[in-house]
Parts: structure tokens; C-alpha cells; sequence
């Protein structure tokens, strides 16, 4: 199969997975149990790092910043750009990056145990729908814990900014405060709680399709894991792009 | 058409079994005139490769039917058939005579309702306790606990292992996870039990206690079963030994023609996407075919 035809199969698979994952929440049994576990084990379980990605960004967001906006005299603006490149871009963004790495990971592996191990089979010999009892329950655990995975990332570089700013630059704190709440408007949080949402679906449904479509035993699930994060890391940088132009363009001319 | 290598009348075949009317008959002997399952001229093929080609056969009510050949002649395949994992290209796959070929997955529902499928491995649910693998199909049907915990009981009972009831999967030892997937296969009374090649690897006493298992379910639960196997000495079990109870109810194993004929366990060898052979387990043994001799003695 060349590329293009891979790429195209791919997609149809996709979005097939989609449409019967969303299906699945029409009829009982709809396993809210389960996307309350998976909801603990992807959302809280990604507190940690998602944290310490986002304080860290924006420590040195404002370590790289702050000499060149002080040489313009432009010091006390530093939170403006923080705050604009964090809520928009980089909260969003590195927060996927992290769940894929950690989540898709992790839902891709245990997808691809099961079917090597054929407990797939098994689930469907006996009466359950997998896409049902795996793949929704996960989808919609990542597509709510995306976005407050991301507002976490967001405050945490907020406050990481913050003590830079004040404990290496000697910046006032409220000076801080305020030209962080100058730099923030309503689209940018609109938007910045939009992308969290596309990339959440982007990495369920592109781990739980590389689980499910596991071939060739535990050598196939090493395979499938690695494709499962690449390919979701990929799709969510292209997808920041588009998204970035279209909520640019819808959200300019209805709001604000 | 000819089933089995036997040519049967068409007014014994209908085209299609009247399930209700046998069912519902005031005789329930009528019921087990429908076959728990048959194949009409099903093929099949991955790519380029033939796995079946234009198969039929039938698996009567209470009946063990064998089936045998080397690895990639398609005898799993038989079994993902009949639950409806994978279609055919061709022909008609029908359960308790009910046409499946064209179900989809929510109607295949019901119908795998009816069947226990035991796995190579046991296909146990790692993240789940022996508990909550055989409970499983309970808990998906939300059966009330205590009802649950004392069918759990039952079936742990049946294969041996109710001490292992709070184990997980990881703590088991082949034999006992084998065992564990025969308990949560039984789970709902299922009328079809397939087995797949469920004593690969397996030291002698455990495949013996794996293969009582099927005797005690086909001679006393009257369950109907595919065994899909390559060994042997399953066979030799299966095919020439019977159970009964005694009347304190335990069960004994006696030797086909010691007390009675054993007359509802059939072979049936794949090769080629073919029916090699059909027949009874001394048929088999006393074969002059070259292929199904060096299937039997290696050589």
C-alpha cells in the first residue's frame, strides 16, 4: 500500500471509529463508570507533568524575554506576551504533546495487549461491543480532561512567569499581574479552550485505531504504540496550524 | 447435498429451519432435530489464500465435533465463523438455525448469547479478578450481585478452582487460566461451547482435566461443542470415553463400549480449505490416507 492510499485507509478507519464511538453513547450500555476511571487515570493522572511542563515554559518564556523587552524599556509588558503565547499556543499544544506521549501511549499499548492476546475476541464472544466499552469511554475522557488539562498548564506557566520574573528580574509582582490580565481577552481563551478539545479526539481515536489494528504479537504492540504517539504528536502540530487560522479568522469577526 | 461425506434427502434439509415451530413444540425432543450449528458452502479466503472451500457440515444437538489438521488449515477460523467474528465470502453460517452470515455486531448479540467460546489462552482480562472474568457477562447484563456471586460460585465449583475466585489472571497458572475461561464460557447456560485449541501447551494431567471438562459438559450438561485441536491425546479422550453420575452424583469416566456406545462425538479434518475426513475417532486411527496418517504418527 503506497502512502497516500495508507494516509486515505487511515482516515476512512478514523473517522469510522468515530462515528460508531459517538454512536455508542445513543444506547445502553453506555459505561459511565468507565469514563469516570478513565477520565481519573488520563485527567488526574496527567496533573504531574502537565504542570511542571507548563511552569517551566513559561520560567523561561520570561528568561528568554525579559532581556530583550528591557532593552526597549519594555520590561513591565513581559506578562502580555507570556500570557498571549501560553493561552493560545503553547498551553494547548504542550499539554497534548505531553498527554499523547503519556495517554496515547499507554491506551494504544493496552489496546494492542488485548487484541495480540485475543481478549478482544474474548469481549466480543461475549456480547460486548469493544468499541463501546474501550474506545468511548477513553474518547471522551481526553476530550474533557484536554481542556482542563490545559487551563492547569495555562496558571501553572502563569505562576512559573511569575517567579521568574520576580526572583531572577526583580519585576513587580502586580506589575506582573496586571500586564498578564492587559494581555488576555476572551478569544484567546475561546480559542485556547477550543484546541484542547480537537486534540483530545485527535489522540483517542488515533491510539485507540493503532490499538485496536494491532498485528503481529508483542513486536506489533511496540510498533503500534510508537505510530500511535507519532502519528498523534504530528496530527495535533498540523491541526494547531489550521485550527490557528480558523479561530483567527471566526473568532476576529464575531467577537470582540 | 452431501453433509459429512453422506448424502442427505432433501426433504430431511429444508432450506431453512423453522426455529420457532421446533422450539415451540410441545415435543421438546423436536428442538434437537435443528442442528446446534451448520455451514452451507461456506468459503473463504485472505487475499489469495483459500482458507475453506465450499464447506458444509452440521454439529447436532449434544454433539462434540472434532476439528483437526495442521496449523493454517483454517480451524480456528471455523469457530470465528460460527461467532460471527469474521463472515464468509460465500455460503451460509447458521446457529441453532438461525442464519447469522448477514447479522451485524448489536444482532450478533443475541445469538453469542447462546455460545461460550474458550480461548487458546484462556483470553483472560488481565486488569479483571477470576471473579469479575467469569462474572463478566453477568455484570454487562447488570444481574444483581447476589445472583452473580452465586453463579460465579457455581462455575468455579464445576472446573475446580473456587479457591481461586479472588486471584487475577497474572497469579494463574496455565492450566487454572484455561479452566477459568471454560468457567467464564459457561456462564448463562450457553446451549454451544467452541473450543480453541484449549490444551496447547499444556502438561498431560491438566489437558486430561481440560478434556473431563468437555466429556462432563457434553454428557451431562448435553452442551454441543466444536474442539478445534492437533492433539492427539485430546481425541483420545474425548472420542473414546464417556461420563456419568453415580448416585451420589459424582462423575466417573468409563471407556466407550464397556456400558455405552458413544455416538455423539464426530471428527472432522481440514486440509486444503477442504474437508479431509469425517467420521468416528477408529475411522480416523484405521485411515490408509497418507496425510491423516503422518497427522497421527508424526510421520
Amino acid at each position: 500500500m503506497n502512502p497516500i492510499t495508507r494516509f486515505l485507509f487511515e482516515l476512512q478507519e478514523i473517522t469510522n471509529l468515530l462515528w460508531r464511538a459517538m454512536k455508542g453513547l445513543r444506547k445502553k450500555p453506555r459505561y459511565f463508570p468507565e469514563i469516570v476511571n478513565q477520565m481519573d487515570a488520563i485527567g488526574v493522572g496527567s496533573v504531574g507533568i502537565v504542570v511542571l511542563t507548563g511552569f517551566f515554559t513559561g520560567g523561561v518564556l520570561v528568561l528568554q524575554a525579559y532581556p530583550t523587552l528591557e532593552y526597549y524599556g519594555a520590561q513591565s509588558n513581559v506578562g502580555q506576551g507570556i500570557a498571549a503565547s501560553l493561552i493560545r499556543e503553547l498551553g494547548p499544544v504542550l499539554s497534548a504533546l505531553m498527554v499523547a506521549g503519556r495517554v496515547g501511549s499507554a491506551i494504544s499499548a493496552e489496546l494492542g495487549s488485548m487484541v495480540v492476546s485475543q481478549q478482544i475476541d474474548a469481549m466480543r464472544a461475549l456480547g460486548t461491543s469493544p468499541v463501546r466499552k474501550l474506545v468511548t469511554p477513553r474518547v471522551i475522557a481526553l476530550l474533557v480532561a484536554l481542556p482542563l488539562l490545559t487551563i492547569t498548564a495555562d496558571i501553572a506557566g502563569l505562576i512559573g512567569g511569575g517567579l521568574v520574573a520576580k526572583q531572577l528580574f526583580g519585576l513587580d509582582i502586580n506589575t506582573y499581574i496586571s500586564s498578564v490580565r492587559t494581555g488576555t481577552n476572551v478569544n484567546d481563551i475561546v480559542a485556547g479552550m477550543i484546541k484542547p478539545i480537537v486534540f483530545g479526539g485527535i489522540i483517542g481515536l488515533v491510539s485507540c485505531y493503532k490499538g485496536l489494528s494491532t498485528t503481529g504479537g508483542t513486536v506489533g504492540v511496540g510498533l503500534s504504540t510508537t505510530q500511535a504517539v507519532v502519528s498523534s504528536s504530528i496530527n495535533i502540530i498540523i491541526a494547531d496550524f489550521f485550527l490557528s487560522k480558523i479561530l483567527q479568522s471566526a473568532l476576529s469577526s464575531t467577537l470582540f | 447435498m452431501t453433509y459429512d461425506g453422506l448424502e442427505i434427502p432433501a426433504n430431511l434439509l429444508p432450506d431453512e429451519w423453522d426455529v420457532n415451530d421446533a422450539i415451540d413444540a410441545d415435543d421438546p425432543e423436536k428442538g434437537r432435530l435443528v442442528p446446534a450449528v451448520e455451514f452451507r458452502n461456506v468459503d473463504l479466503a485472505f487475499d489469495d489464500q483459500v482458507i475453506l472451500s465450499d464447506v458444509s457440515f452440521m454439529v447436532g444437538r449434544g454433539e462434540t465435533r472434532f476439528v483437526l489438521g495442521g496449523s493454517g488449515t483454517g480451524k480456528s477460523t471455523v469457530i470465528k465463523l460460527v461467532l460471527g467474528l469474521i463472515k464468509p465470502d460465500a455460503g451460509q453460517v447458521f446457529v441453532e438455525g438461525e442464519e447469522i452470515t448477514h447479522l451485524d455486531d448489536v444482532e450478533l448479540v443475541r445469538i453469542r448469547k447462546k455460545i461460550g467460546m474458550v480461548f487458546q489462552d484462556g483470553a483472560l482480562f488481565d486488569s479483571l479478578s477470576v471473579y469479575d472474568n467469569v462474572a463478566y457477562r453477568l455484570h454487562e447484563a447488570r444481574v444483581p450481585e447476589d445472583e452473580v456471586e452465586h453463579e460465579v460460585v457455581r462455575m468455579l465449583q464445576f472446573v475446580n478452582l473456587e479457591d481461586a475466585i479472588d486471584k487475577m489472571p497474572i497469579e494463574l497458572s496455565g492450566g487454572m487460566r484455561r479452566r477459568v475461561g471454560i468457567a467464564r464460557a459457561l456462564v448463562g447456560n450457553p446451549s454451544i461451547i467452541l473450543f480453541d485449541e484449549p490444551t496447547a501447551g499444556l502438561d498431560p494431567p491438566t489437558a486430561r482435566t481440560i478434556c473431563e471438562l468437555a466429556i462432563k459438559l457434553r454428557d451431562i450438561e448435553d452442551v454441543s461443542s466444536i474442539f478445534v485441536t492437533h492433539e492427539m491425546n485430546n481425541l483420545e479422550y474425548i472420542g473414546s470415553e464417556y461420563a456419568v453420575l453415580d448416585r451420589e452424583g459424582n462423575v466417573h469416566y468409563e471407556l466407550a463400549g464397556k456400558t455405552y456406545c458413544l455416538i455423539n462425538t464426530k471428527i472432522m479434518m481440514l486440509l486444503k480449505g477442504d474437508i479431509w475426513f469425517t467420521g468416528r475417532e477408529e475411522e480416523l486411527r484405521a485411515s490408509e490416507d497418507s496425510y491423516i496418517r503422518k497427522f497421527i504418527r508424526g510421520k
